[in-house]
């Protein structure tokens, strides 16, 4: 998954990365495993400097997936930092960039809620639950969007 | 004219890692691997 330009840049630019692996840093994946109830791999986690787990990508997935689970991560560090702003503009670019993985949807259900974090304008709610009616109509998002309609 | 790949440099110091990401407003990205070395 790290071998491709788009994933390097990305973790280049927002991320210090660490690597932890099973046998050459045996001690340390045994700590931080236990830290953070790591019990497979590859488990890639998005942790804020707080040392806070943001987020958490359990087994390989193809590129663009990879990508878009990254990028979420990223926003939800922004969102648990209270950037809300920031988030939504991430969480957006997650639905636009990578519309076509498993990240899209997630990432719109919480680009309304930084939306509404931000603005404290419920109508930011309703907005998303119109788009859940267009797209990823049948995510688990959906549903959980689905009481923003009424 | 094709773009030289790019490794990606892992560090292995969890406890300074989150320091220097402090220091960059970056996050950390932690990878358990057992991949081939």
């Amino acid at each position: 998954m790290y071998t491709d330009p788009r994933v390097v840049a990305l973790v280049e630019s927002e991320f210090v990365p660490v690597r932890v692996h099973v046998k050459q840093n045996h001690d340390e994946f045994q700590r931080l495993g236990a830290m953070y109830s790591a019990q497979w791999t590859p488990t890639i986690l998005v942790v804020d400097p707080a040392g806070e787990e943001r987020h958490r990508i359990e087994g390989f997935l193809p590129t663009d997936d990879f990508l878009g689970q990254l990028r979420l991560g990223v926003a939800k560090a922004a969102f648990s930092a209270g950037d809300f702003t920031d988030a939504e503009r991430r969480f957006e670019e997650v639905v636009s960039e990578h519309s076509n993985t498993e990240a899209a949807p997630e990432a719109q259900y919480w680009a309304g809620v930084s939306r509404y974090k931000a603005t404290n304008d419920p109508a930011a709610l309703n907005a998303t639950f119109q788009k859940f009616q267009k797209k990823y109509t049948d995510s688990t998002w959906a549903k959980k969007a689905s009481v923003w309609g009424g | 004219m094709a773009t030289a790949a790019r490794e990606m440099t892992w560090r292995h110091d969890f406890d300074r890692a989150l320091k220097d990401a402090a220091a960059a407003r970056k996050r950390v990205l932690v990878d358990f691997s057992a991949a081939p070395m």
